[in-house]
């Protein structure tokens, strides 16, 4: 229970969104950091959707730590990492980042809802996302981490994870490999923590 | 899911506010829970399921969730501890018996956890604030902030419970119960699991006169829960005697919304928390109001502790400005962000924030973003029930909608949920229009909506005579909550076996003469058989049954079945578009005006091989 005012110095806090489709892993990602978070030895603190709104749907979750997290949801404007699974779902959360410190780390992969179709509308190119994105980020940062995974697993669900290794490597992400490989651990069935380690080591180890 | 029977005191882990409350139920020595699924409440259950064997306790997935609230309301009263949980409309269902249970009152703890939704991410009814029923029921309640106190307060709801015989609320909002965060574990304790129904009480037997008896004892529980509520330290005050004029008094997820946007404004002003929020500790709140000239109240959906509180602050300073969701500072609808509380207090004090969420928003409405609505799954039966019923009735009948997956029909290509109401719904209203009205009228509803609430609505639409078709979609499986198990499937909340209960064998026992179990994959057959029973003088049935496709792929996998994919011929597809605009399968593409099937979408469910005109569409490698 918090006894003592808040007045004062900055404290250390990171905020990330983590955006895409249902089934992206964009859950286990988000569990893997918070996770990874209170290994390092922070304050963690997560915010999910299920249900009705991970049919398929665009879902963003949101991860905060730091050395006291009360709010589990990213300030708009406060991000410091927005992981984007999906060039059109990094446009959809583009309002928690701004041009002072957040870094955009987009999956170039997309996934064309077949709304699009039926709706007759269209899907935004990649160069109107990454023009869109510029009044939200200090840096945006496009890498196929689908075609990276679906190359090493012959399947594209661990994108997810690819990117966490690159996040890791690059430091766009303040937390040790040590601690996100302990994460991993913790937050994945063991039968597939070999296997999701194997991934992030490739995205860590991408140039 | 391990760290929640992990015995470590003192151990530090993740956990999701849902989990929190089943371990915080672990240290309180639990005997007993039951459940009905609904999101945002249904880890609760979940996790319960899978770990009831080895914590040694019983766990169910009840029918509906009076049923699941009588349940653990005949554990309490052998004197095993209880949980039963629910969303926010569970409580609604629950509440013929949640009331008398107050005046009945407990031997053992029992604890009412409901998740409020706010926003209704999850929920398609009403953004309902349950804190109402604390005061309406007078059944004590307390609401936690995050995945420690969800832990810390299901053990102390556990121990006020027992201690002064009344089952006891814990109400969570989405943020909460679907929110992680860092929780100190505690002992697990085993508490008792076998106990005996004592005839020895008459406050058991709830009727007149007695009724006024326990009526009365009733409130002599609240006057002492009262005295609770001045005392125990989830009721507490921050940055008192700051000096500021402006106080502010929040509880759940908000008093979390609070501290950041007074951190993110440099203030310090003083904030009272409330844990318990009812019944309300009237001392301690006039105490905090009494110096301050304003009060700023931050809560989750209803105005309630700003109405509670103002009617004290007559006593003590009837000076005091409020501002909050009556007058506009903070929104009526929607869930709650720090943002709103930002721009409250900005404006009420002046301090500008260096965030400008406004203008934030204002640059993001100019770009141009497609939505993604959420959509039935590639190869979900319902998708095939929706087509074959939309191609023989076209626009030409009104669809009664129900909860489940199925509520995705709302969307184009099918719009087949025309009114929704409540769960079993669609069976009550389509009744009353076909009583007035000559349309074609057909109501959808779910395999385990049907158990939970549909049965009493078809037996009224035979015993009053009308004759809709009902469509039951049949997918063996309560799915969108997480696939948890219902009666038709004959497997418990404790993976035991059980007996299947048919539902064709129920709605012949309703009494409808006309009743069909159909494949929907099958869509001929479908097709013919809303077409006959559309035109039966009395009710008709179909039967929709097929596996949810998510749960076949797992099974299939599981069992070494090969999935087949699909692909389009082009040679022969003419591009009338059948397969996406009218079936609207999400695996169905368009690339420079040609159609193509994504393979890794496709879950070969073969219906758009049945309804292709050209036979264009054919299995691959």
């Amino acid at each position: 229970m918090p006894k003592k005012s808040n007045k004062g110095g900055e404290i250390m806090e990171f905020n990330i969104i983590i955006t895409g489709i249902g089934g992206q892993g964009v859950l286990t990602l988000t569990n893997i950091i918070t996770w990874s978070a209170l290994k390092e030895g922070f304050d963690a603190k997560a915010s999910e959707l299920h249900g009705l709104a991970q049919r398929g749907g665009a879902i963003a979750c949101h991860v905060r730590f730091g050395d006291k997290i009360y709010s589990p949801l990213v300030l708009e404007g406060k991000a410091d990492l927005v992981f984007a699974l999906e060039p059109l779902e990094a446009l959809r959360s583009c309002y928690f980042g701004s041009k002072k410190r957040t870094v955009f780390l987009v999956n170039s992969h997309r996934l064309i809802p077949s709304s699009i179709f039926i709706a007759k509308e269209e899907y935004p190119s990649l160069s109107y996302v990454l023009d869109s994105l510029k009044p939200f980020s200090n840096k945006v940062i496009l890498i196929d981490a689908s075609e990276m995974a679906k190359k090493a697993t012959g399947d594209t669900i661990m994108a997810n994870m690819y990117m966490l290794g690159y996040s890791c490597a690059k430091k766009l992400i303040p937390l040790k490999r040590e601690s996100i490989l302990d994460g991993i651990k913790e937050a994945i069935p063991e039968r597939y923590i070999e296997l999701n380690r194997k991934i992030f080591d490739l995205g860590f180890e991408a140039k | 899911m391990e760290s929640i029977l992990l015995n470590k005191y003192g151990k530090k882990v993740i956990l999701l506010g849902n989990e929190a409350i089943v371990r915080g139920a672990l240290e309180a020595g639990v005997g007993f829970s039951s459940t009905y699924p609904g999101t945002p409440a249904s880890e609760i259950g979940d996790t319960f399921s899978e770990i009831a064997k080895d914590a040694n306790l019983y766990f169910e997935y009840s029918t509906n969730e009076k049923v699941a609230l009588e349940a653990a309301a005949g554990a309490a009263l052998c004197g095993v501890r209880s949980m039963v949980s629910f969303k926010q409309y569970g409580l609604n269902v629950s509440s013929d018996s949640a009331f008398p249970l107050a005046y009945i009152g407990v031997r053992a703890g029992m604890v009412i956890v409901v998740a409020d939704d706010p926003n209704c991410w999850s929920s398609a009814q009403s953004e309902q604030d349950s804190r109402y029923y604390a005061r309406l029921a007078h059944i004590p309640m307390l609401e936690p902030s995050d995945s420690q106190e969800c832990k810390d307060f299901t053990k102390i709801a556990f121990n006020l419970s027992e201690k002064f015989s009344i089952p006891l609320l814990l109400r969570t909002t989405t943020r909460v119960s679907h929110g992680r965060g860092v929780v100190t574990l505690g002992k697990i304790v085993e508490g008792k699991k076998r106990g005996r129904f004592n005839k020895d009480s008459i406050r058991f037997r709830n009727f007149p006169p007695y009724i006024m008896e326990t009526h009365e004892e009733l409130h002599k529980k609240l006057n002492e829960l009262r005295k609770i509520s001045e005392e125990i330290d989830i009721n507490f005050s921050l940055n008192e005697g700051s000096k500021n004029d402006l106080g502010i008094v929040t509880s759940g997820v908000a008093f979390n919304y609070v501290m950041d946007a007074l951190q993110d404004l440099k203030l310090d002003l003083p904030v009272l928390k409330l844990g318990m929020t009812y019944p309300i500790p009237d001392d301690k709140i006039r105490n905090f109001i009494k110096d301050l000239k304003s009060i700023l109240f931050v809560e989750e959906i209803e105005p309630i502790l700003e109405e509670s509180v103002s009617a004290l602050a007559k006593d003590v300073n009837p000076e005091l400005e409020f501002y909050g969701k009556k007058n506009g500072y903070l929104p009526r609808s929607g869930e709650l962000k720090e943002w709103h509380v930002l721009l409250a207090i900005s404006k009420i004090t002046g301090v500008k924030s260096q965030f400008n969420p406004i203008a934030q928003k204002e640059e993001y409405k100019k770009l141009s973003i497609v939505k993604r609505l959420p959509v039935m799954c590639p190869g979900c039966p319902h998708r095939a029930s929706f087509f074959a019923t939309k191609s023989v009735v076209g626009e030409d009948a009104v669809f009664g909608g129900d909860i489940g997956c199925y509520i995705l029909g709302v969307y184009p290509p099918f719009e087949t949920q025309d009114f929704v109401f409540s769960m079993g719904a669609s069976e009550g209203v389509i009744h009353g229009i076909k009583k007035v009205s000559d349309q074609k009228a057909i109501a959808f509803i779910g395999d385990s909506t049907f158990f939970h609430a549909g049965i009493p609505g078809l037996i009224n639409t035979v015993y009053n005579g009308s004759n809709p078709l009902i469509i039951i979609l049949d997918n063996r499986s309560t799915a969108m909550t997480g696939h948890q198990p219902h009666p038709g499937v004959g497997i418990t909340g404790m993976g035991e076996k059980s007996k299947v209960i048919n539902i064709e064998d129920i709605v012949r026992a309703c009494g409808v003469e006309n009743v069909r179990v159909v494949d929907p994959f099958n869509v001929k057959e479908m097709e013919d058989a809303v077409r006959e029973y559309l035109q039966k003088e009395k009710v008709s049935v179909i039967v929709a049954k097929r596996e949810c496709q998510l749960l076949a792929i797992r099974r299939k996998k599981r069992e070494g079945i090969v999935i087949p994919k699909f692909g389009i011929d082009q040679s022969l597809c003419d591009g009338c578009g059948i397969c996406l605009y009218e079936f609207g399968c999400p695996a169905i593409f368009i690339e420079n005006d040609k159609f193509f099937i994504d393979k890794d979408l496709c879950t070969g469910c073969a219906v758009c091989v049945r309804i292709c005109p050209k036979r264009a569409i054919k299995a691959v490698k």
